[in-house]
């Protein structure tokens, strides 16, 4: 019975098998993991009024959310325990979070109208309502109006910020621009000696009327802003500060203690949209990740672009027309160890290459007029989606190549008898047919490249981004910014924040961004790949 | 077959000269399409053809017949330069289509292939719909207007007898038909750039007897129009469908004559023994 079983080499297959399970339980449980402590971060947590009794006997109050507990290795479980409360309010105790001792805990409650406000400077404030300040009136929180003005207020300097938000960054954005563009322009002039009057006098004309829409639009903000000032909140802590709060500050008020399961519901996807679409604030550690999103695809998008065509003439040259013999192999052997080099040394040359000698003589022959400021001579999108699309290369060019060798050769006999030429029947019959396989090399270069960090930090990412690089203003795509990323975004968050037990959550639920944004763009390219397959599925010769 | 052993054995029959088995005053009444001469063949160091001469009869059937690797094929390949695609062949001779030598330096092997088609033994189609299968010749040389194509594909797909099976399903891939359809797919596509010259490289051989008969029936309606010359190891075959037959033994020709003297009479005895089921 043993024996057979071993002979009908049944056991490596469950060998296998197990390697499989394996690998399958550890990927579910990583992204199971990132996704759990990554979105639980976005539910409204109980507030709690926790009564202390000090070792001295003073009584104190804290409140906050509860946000982690820890017991010391081999502490006991109730004296020794430590809570880690937040309680917000940093412009009142200058951190956010507070340990609490489990034996000095008295009681807890959670009291309904515990108000949490969530600022855009200081983060969050935890407290009670008193009053507010709408146009001159003063509403308490027990008059009847009270919640009917405060959603007025709330509505109205959510709407006058977006609309600041809109002047500054688009309108009044898109004429510095412009601005910049004509500074430039008049520099040019002056370096090639062509400024006479004429066209100093064009170029100052423009000016002028850019300055007039210019200051138009500066006093259209300044009375927002004034608007925006007209409204504020008083609230207090639970130690009884007392703290005025301007509207145009709140992003968003919820009584969390007060809410039921649906209310919940609905602030979990609202913070959830918050996060996939707004920008950040305050060192990246509240508000949202949109332009990392961004600026991921984006990068990734462009190195596609480059990447696929590169490589596959390449892969065409080295298959069909290079003669086969030393060099090609020589070729392969270095092509196969290039995806083995280290990415942080891709990087590195990068950044001397492209960045410092490329980037530097673009700018010395077509942007002289800017200098000493860098345009391409510093790292930037281009550059860092070239330097991707060099690491991910190889990739595409292997898998190209065994794409082409895998198209039958009475096909290319089929067309050749035909009377086509060899560069007609590649282009027409066995690059269409090889087409799925280049979009593998595509799949795994997208792979490769969306979750790569350590090049990019010395070729084009930074930690904040102001404008994004695409915008309405021509030649819309700017190819030379510098970008956000998601993974850097993560590092940056984790380990360079002012504010690290804040990040945290923001960590995984980042981690578990990227992960899905990889997963959307496999998962589109291998929807390509599919349909390219279905057409052009071939003999099996 | 081992291709030393076939060198050797050739060297051993070098005493036996085989032109006087190529009877080509058989072809008195004649016009001529393709003129052999002195054509050899060398991959790399072995040869593989030797000293070929023939002449191949226009719009008629020429057959070539042989036990496998007896080079039958490869001279066949040699009509339309498709040896070029092979590294290391060499070639040595001539072939004249119309007295013009096809392997002349300047030659345009394009020009040449589209005037010299061929099909091969296993169905080939282009992994694209019927219609484009049949079309991709004329594209090729830059016709693109539908209504063109539209008379050519359906000329082409009638002349291959395809026309009353596809006509209603010219979009889809051609892949979808059965292996015989696919062969007469092929041949329509070939027909199409309207050749002078067809190339059939056994092309019934991947096939069931009935697509077989079609196919048969086939070369014997396009014999009016096309000088085809065929490849096949089936003996029956050639002696239905084809005028004429070359018998070829370890890269020689040794018998060239019309099919009904071949079959009935041979003159050499390398010929009978094939014929006649000794070896093969």
């Amino acid at each position: 019975m043993r024996e057979k079983f071993f002979k009908s080499g049944e056991h490596w297959v469950w060998f296998n098998a197990g390697a499989i399970a394996i690998s399958l339980v550890m990927v579910i449980g990583l992204v199971l993991m990132i996704a759990a402590k990554g979105l639980s971060h976005f539910w409204p947590a109980q507030v709690g009024t926790y009564q202390l009794v000090l070792e001295n006997g003073e009584v104190k109050t804290a409140l906050g959310e509860h946000y982690d507990e820890v017991t010391p290795k081999g502490g006991d479980e109730f004296a020794d325990k430590q809570i880690l409360l937040k309680v917000g309010n940093r412009d009142i105790y200058g951190l956010d979070f507070r340990w609490i001792r489990n034996n000095e805990l008295k009681s807890v409650e959670y009291i309904k109208d515990i108000t949490v406000i969530e600022r855009r400077e200081w983060g969050n404030f935890y407290g009670t309502l008193i009053s507010i300040n709408v146009d001159g009136v003063t509403y308490q929180v027990n008059d009847e109006a009270f919640n009917q003005m405060l959603e007025a207020m709330l509505e109205r300097g959510v709407e006058i910020h977006r609309e600041i938000k809109t002047l500054e960054k688009d309108d009044i954005g898109s004429i510095n621009y412009e601005l910049e563009k004509l500074r430039l322009e008049k520099r040019k002039l002056q370096l090639y000696k062509e400024d006479s009057p004429e066209n100093l006098a064009e170029i100052t004309a423009q000016e002028n009327q850019l300055k007039n829409d210019f200051e138009v639009l500066q006093e259209k903000l300044f009375s927002l802003y004034k608007q925006l000032n007209r409204d504020s909140l008083q609230a207090k802590a639970i130690e009884g500060q007392l703290r005025e709060i301007q509207a145009s500050q709140i992003v968003m008020i919820y009584q969390p203690n007060a809410m039921n399961f649906f209310n919940k519901i609905g602030h979990y996807f609202t913070k959830i949209g918050e996060f996939i679409f707004d920008d950040p604030r305050e060192a990246n550690t509240e508000g949202g990740v949109f332009p990392a999103i961004f600026g991921t695809v984006m990068m990734v998008l462009l190195m596609s672009i480059m990447v696929t065509p590169f490589g596959v003439v390449a892969a065409v040259y080295l298959h069909e027309y290079a003669k086969q013999g030393f060099v090609t192999r020589l070729i392969r052997i270095a092509v196969n160890n290039l995806a083995g080099v280290p990415s942080i040394v891709y990087g590195v040359f990068g950044l001397g290459f492209f960045v410092y000698f490329l980037g530097g003589n673009i700018d010395d022959l077509f942007y002289p007029e800017a200098k000493p400021a860098p345009t391409f001579g510093t790292s930037g999108l281009l550059w860092a989606s070239i330097t991707l699309a060099l690491l991910t290369l190889p990739v595409v060019i292997v898998s190209t190549e065994e794409g082409l060798s895998r198209i039958p050769k009475s096909i290319r006999e089929g067309s050749l008898a035909l009377g086509a030429t060899k560069i007609e029947t590649l282009w027409r019959t066995v690059l269409p047919m090889a087409s799925p396989a280049m979009m593998t090399g595509l799949i795994l270069a997208i792979a490769r490249a969306a979750g790569e960090v350590a090049p990019l930090m010395l070729v084009g990412v930074v930690k904040l981004a102001p404008t994004l690089p695409l915008d309405f203003n021509a030649p819309f795509i700017h190819l030379e910014r510098k970008f956000m990323h998601l993974g850097f975004h993560i590092y940056d968050v984790g380990f360079q924040s002012p504010n690290v037990e804040a990040a945290r959550p923001l960590v995984y639920a980042t981690a578990l961004l990227l992960v899905l944004v990889i997963i959307l763009l496999n998962i589109s390219a291998i929807k390509i790949r599919n349909h390219l397959r279905e057409k052009y599925k071939s003999l099996e010769h | 077959m081992n291709n030393a052993k076939s060198v050797k054995l050739a060297k051993l029959d070098e005493k036996e000269d085989y032109r006087d088995g190529i009877n080509l005053d058989a072809l008195a009444n004649e016009k001529i399409a393709l003129e052999v001469e002195d054509l050899s063949l060398y991959y790399g160091d072995k040869q593989a053809l030797f000293d070929i001469n023939l002449k191949i009869p226009e719009k008629k059937v020429t057959a070539f017949i042989g036990p496998s690797g007896c080079g039958k094929s490869t001279l066949l390949r040699c009509f339309n330069r498709m040896n070029d695609l092979v590294d290391i062949a060499k070639v040595s001779g001539a072939i004249k289509l119309h007295g013009n030598n096809i392997y002349a330096p300047g030659v345009n092997v394009a020009d040449l292939r589209r005037n010299v088609g061929m099909v091969f033994q296993k169905p080939n189609p282009f992994p694209k719909s019927i219609y484009e299968n049949v079309a991709y010749g004329l594209r090729l040389q830059g016709i693109n207007k539908r209504s063109v194509l539209d008379e050519v594909v359906e000329w082409a797909l009638k002349g291959a007898a395809l026309w009353d099976e596809v006509k209603d399903r010219l979009d889809d891939n051609a892949l979808g038909m059965s292996g015989g359809q696919q062969q007469r797919l092929v041949i329509a596509r070939s027909i199409a750039v309207q050749p002078e010259v067809l190339l059939l490289d056994e092309p019934a051989s991947a096939l069931d007897p009935i697509s077989t008969l079609k196919i048969e029936e086939l070369i014997h309606d396009l014999k009016d129009q096309y000088t085809i010359v065929i490849v096949t190891h089936n003996m029956q075959q050639a002696a239905r469908v084809s005028d004429y037959t070359a018998f070829m033994y370890m890269g020689n020709c040794v018998e060239f004559d019309k099919t009904d003297t071949i079959f009935t009479n041979p003159k050499k005895k390398k010929t009978e023994d094939y014929i006649t089921g000794r070896y093969g």
